[in-house]
This record gives structure tokens, C-alpha cells and sequence, in this order.
């Protein structure tokens, strides 16, 4: 991933912390599989600040493109344009005070996943929060602090010495989440975190979520609960087949959807 | 018929005694066959997890040799060791022959291709689970291995045991770099070889007992480390 663009005008402006890592913008990425383009010319700016939800139909390919965020994957065509390559030092002198660029930590990855399923260690809870903090090169004397914020966090205390994979569903998503917030991402990518999850879960999640991004770090959440893009959302990316179909700020795209697609979706149409 | 008796009940005097050469015998074996086992998982386990884990030309072609070492005949085994250890082969200046050392290089040699087949697909089924999750923290490849041991510990534990037994009922390498000498390099298979072709059969049937025993004990520790493991879901 390469830093190429010139956003020294959105600094200026006050709107980019200076040696922050978005935006990111995506130039016509495409991603195939055995040829077949599971994700069809891909253009979009994720700003800093706003929570983005991305919304659509199942196989839109909303999946695949938190993926490529993450690096996981790599476009097979296009241009994924960070501000800022991901191995650069950061947090320069006269950064915004408070935000998340300031508090990332250094040689941890500045963005983090929520996977839809959990992937959970073989170990307790505190010990899947410890590896998570050693791997991600939290100095060895910060940890026993940071690891007692992230079960406060997760409201995991009195959980700390207990198999992660006997948790309920809720208290492993709610593991997974705070562990993605150990390295204090610049961005939290979350595929559809809840999912399974019921309401009083889901909930509990959502606080986690907001809580981070009054943090300032920036949310792209996939969902395909209605009603949580709209208790979330400040901007949606509407996917259908691969393609990005409609993007708007939050309240325009529910009040005034401009595609069929989308104006189907959120009636309760079967999009396919 | 009543020979027969004679024998179990003298191989139970012996046992109930602590006969001094069965004593010896399986204190032999077991610190034989327990160091050849801490030597291939030595070797066995971070090697496993590398080929788990690496991606290189001729991977294939390694793991294929390592999975059909599992079953090679511990006779061939002893038979190159006893060349190279032989007088006249490259490691016959060292004086290794016909001593525990060499039987423990001949077990370590049956056991290591056990314990790292058995962690190679392990550790490469774990990998495949946890790949995305490690990825997004930048943790891949070599980075990952201890983490993923520590994961697969009681699946590895499970491999070890089983290299274990494998070790501790070879009979054909330790015969032939050992040379069933006694009060040397006696140790209970070969035992029971020599002593059932004396006619002895107190003694073999003795020593026949301590083997099963420690099969029993063996397969009884896997169950209860798999059923732990399983209760505290870390597997």
C-alpha cells in the first residue's frame, strides 16, 4: 500500500491529523477469483471521523472489501491509496490532541478487524488479551495495565481466567472487539460484529463501538441490521453485486435512496 | 500347563519384589525411550510447525519422506545407524556403539518422524483457523509458530505419547546398536526377545506386564488430557 496523494489541503483545513493514516481512497479496485470479479471497479474516499456502514444484499462483496482494508487480500486491478503507508512512524509533533493517532501503538497494524465469527485463542480471556498486547508490541511494562482497561472495557473481569471458547456469544464478540482495540487502531473495520447476537449483546457491542469512535478512531462497520445503520451510520456505502451503487451521508440514504437497488433493500425487497 | 503357572506366578514375584535386574531393566528403558522422546520433540515439533507453516519448493517432497518415516521398519533404522556408528563408518571414532546412547539416537530416529507429522498437521489445520485473525496483527509465518504450539499443546502432548509408545515397544534398532548387552544396554524389549528364546519366561513375562502397563497408562494419560482439554474448550 503506497501514500501518494497529497491531502495537505484537508490538514490545513483542520479535517486530517497530520500523519494520520486516512483517508484512504480506493481507484477502481476490482478482486476476482478463478476469474470471475467478485468485486467490480471499486471507487470510494473513507474520511476520517465519520462511522461508515456498509450495507447490502448478501455476495455484494461488503466482506471482501473490509478485507482489502485490512490487507488481507489484495485487489487484483486498482489502486488502494492510503495517506499514509501503514510502516511509517506517525504520531508527529503537533498532532490533534485526543486522537487516535496519538494513542496508536506503535508497531501494531493502525487498522484492526472484528470478524463476524471470532476467531478466539485456545486460552483464557486474559491470555487472549496478553497475546494480543505482546504481539502487537505493547511495551512489556504497559501491559498488565492495558490488559485491566480491556477487560474493563469488555466488562470482562470476572471472566478473565476463563476459556475464551466457553464464553456466551455475546462476551466472545465482546472479547473480539476489545482485543481489535488493544493496539488502539487508527481504524476498526467490524463485520457484522453482531450478527447472532441478541439485543441486550448487541447493545453492549454497539456501546464498544461508539466508545471507540468517541475515541476517535474511525468505524466502517458491515451490518445488515437496518436499525443499527441507523443508530450508527453517519455515512452508508450501498453494495449490490460486487459494485458500490449508492454512498451518501446517513440520513439522505435512508430518507431518499437515489438507486433501485438500495430503495428495494431498505423496503424490504429481495435484492438479488 | 502347570509350567505356565509357574512362570506367571514367579513373573509376579519378581514384579512384587522389585527384582533387582527387572529393576534395572525398565529403569533402562525408560530413560532411554523418555530421553529419545524429549530429543524428537526437541526436533519434531518446531520442525512440524515450520513445514506447517513455510511455504518453499520441495515442501511437498519433505513432508511426504517425514510421513513415510512414521512407519519405517526400526530394523532398517538400526541397520544404517549401525553403519555410520560401526567402527569403520563416519561416526565410529565417537565409540557410540553398543551402548544407550546409540539406542537412543536409533528411538530418537523413530520417533521424530511421529512427532512432526503429528504437529505438521496439527499445527497446519490450527493455522488455517487462526490465519486471518494473526494476519490482521501482523503475526504470520515464523512469528506464529509459538503461539500456535501453544495452542495445539495437548494435540502435541497426544503426538509425543504416541512417538512413546512407538519407542517404548521397538525392539529390531535397539538390538542391533545396543547388542542386548547386559547390564548395559538391556533394556525390556530385547529382554523379553532373549529371554523367551532361553526358555526363561518369568522374567520376559514380567517384564511383558511393565510394557502393557505402561501402554494402559499411556492411552489412560491421552484420554484424560483429551477430556480436559475438551471440558476447558482448548480444543
Amino acid at each position: 500500500m503506497s501514500a501518494e496523494r497529497d491531502f495537505t489541503g484537508l490538514e490545513a483545513a483542520g479535517r486530517v491529523a497530520p500523519g494520520a493514516l486516512l483517508p484512504v481512497t480506493l481507484a477502481d479496485v476490482c478482486f476476482a477469483v478463478n476469474g470471475t470479479d467478485l468485486l467490480r471497479g471499486l471507487s470510494l474516499t473513507i474520511a476520517p471521523g465519520s462511522r461508515t456502514v456498509i450495507m447490502g444484499p448478501n455476495g455484494a462483496g461488503k466482506s471482501l472489501l473490509l478485507r482489502i482494508l485490512q490487507g488481507l487480500i489484495q485487489p487484483t486491478r486498482g489502486q488502494l491509496t492510503w495517506r499514509r503507508a501503514w510502516g511509517e512512524a506517525r504520531g508527529t509533533e503537533g498532532d490533534t490532541a485526543g486522537s487516535a493517532t496519538d494513542k496508536h501503538t506503535s508497531g501494531a497494524p493502525p487498522v484492526s478487524i472484528v470478524l463476524q465469527r471470532p476467531v478466539l485463542l485456545r486460552r483464557s480471556v486474559a491470555a487472549n488479551l496478553t497475546h494480543a498486547l505482546r504481539v502487537l508490541r505493547v511495551p512489556r511494562r504497559d501491559r498488565a495495565a492495558r490488559l485491566e482497561e480491556l477487560l474493563t472495557l469488555g466488562n470482562l473481569q470476572d471472566r478473565r481466567g476463563q476459556p475464551a471458547r466457553s464464553l456466551s456469544g455475546g462476551e466472545q464478540q465482546r472479547l473480539a472487539t476489545v482485543r481489535a482495540l488493544a493496539g488502539n487502531p487508527e481504524m476498526l473495520l467490524l463485520d457484522e460484529p453482531t450478527a447472532s447476537l441478541d439485543p441486550q449483546a448487541t447493545q453492549a457491542i454497539e456501546a464498544l463501538i461508539q466508545r471507540s469512535h468517541g475515541q476517535g478512531t474511525k468505524i466502517v462497520m458491515v451490518t445488515h441490521d437496518l436499525g443499527q445503520a441507523r443508530r450508527i451510520a453517519d455515512e452508508v456505502v450501498f453494495m449490490a453485486n460486487g459494485r458500490i451503487v449508492e454512498t451518501a451521508p446517513a440520513e439522505i440514504f435512508f430518507s431518499q435512496p437515489q438507486s433501485n437497488e438500495a430503495r428495494a433493500y431498505l423496503s424490504g425487497h429481495l435484492v438479488i | 500347563m502347570q509350567e505356565l503357572q509357574s512362570a506367571f506366578w514367579e513373573a509376579g514375584r519378581l514384579l512384587l519384589t522389585f527384582d533387582s535386574d527387572l529393576t534395572e531393566i525398565v529403569l533402562l528403558s525408560l530413560r532411554v525411550t523418555l530421553t529419545a522422546v524429549f530429543l524428537g520433540c526437541l526436533i519434531g515439533f518446531p520442525f512440524g510447525a515450520f513445514l506447517a507453516v513455510a511455504r518453499f519448493p520441495g515442501r511437498s517432497l519433505i513432508v511426504l519422506v517425514v510421513n513415510a518415516f512414521m512407519g519405517l521398519p526400526p530394523v532398517v533404522a538400526g541397520l544404517f545407524l549401525y553403519l555410520f556408528l560401526s567402527r569403520s563408518g563416519p561416526l565410529g571414532p565417537l565409540g557410540l556403539l553398543y551402548t544407550p546412547a546409540a539406542m537412543i539416537i536409533a528411538q530418537t530416529i523413530l520417533v521424530t518422524p511421529i512427532v512432526t507429522a503429528m504437529t505438521r498437521q496439527v499445527i497446519e489445520d490450527l493455522y488455517q483457523e487462526y490465519d486471518e485473525q494473526f494476519r490482521s496483527m501482523g503475526l504470520s509465518g515464523a512469528r506464529a509458530v509459538p503461539s500456535l504450539l501453544w495452542d495445539a499443546r495437548y494435540s502435541l502432548i497426544t503426538g509425543a505419547l504416541a512417538g512413546f509408545g512407538r519407542a517404548a515397544a521397538e525392539v529390531g534398532a535397539v538390538l542391533i546398536v545396543g547388542g542386548n548387552i547386559n547390564h548395559v544396554t538391556r533394556v525390556m524389549t530385547t529382554t523379553i526377545a532373549l529371554e523367551t528364546s532361553r526358555g526363561n519366561l518369568s522374567l520376559a513375562l514380567g517384564l511383558g506386564f511393565v510394557l502393557i502397563t505402561l501402554s494402559l497408562l499411556i492411552n489412560a494419560a491421552v484420554m484424560s488430557l483429551r477430556g480436559s482439554a475438551k471440558r476447558l474448550a482448548y480444543v
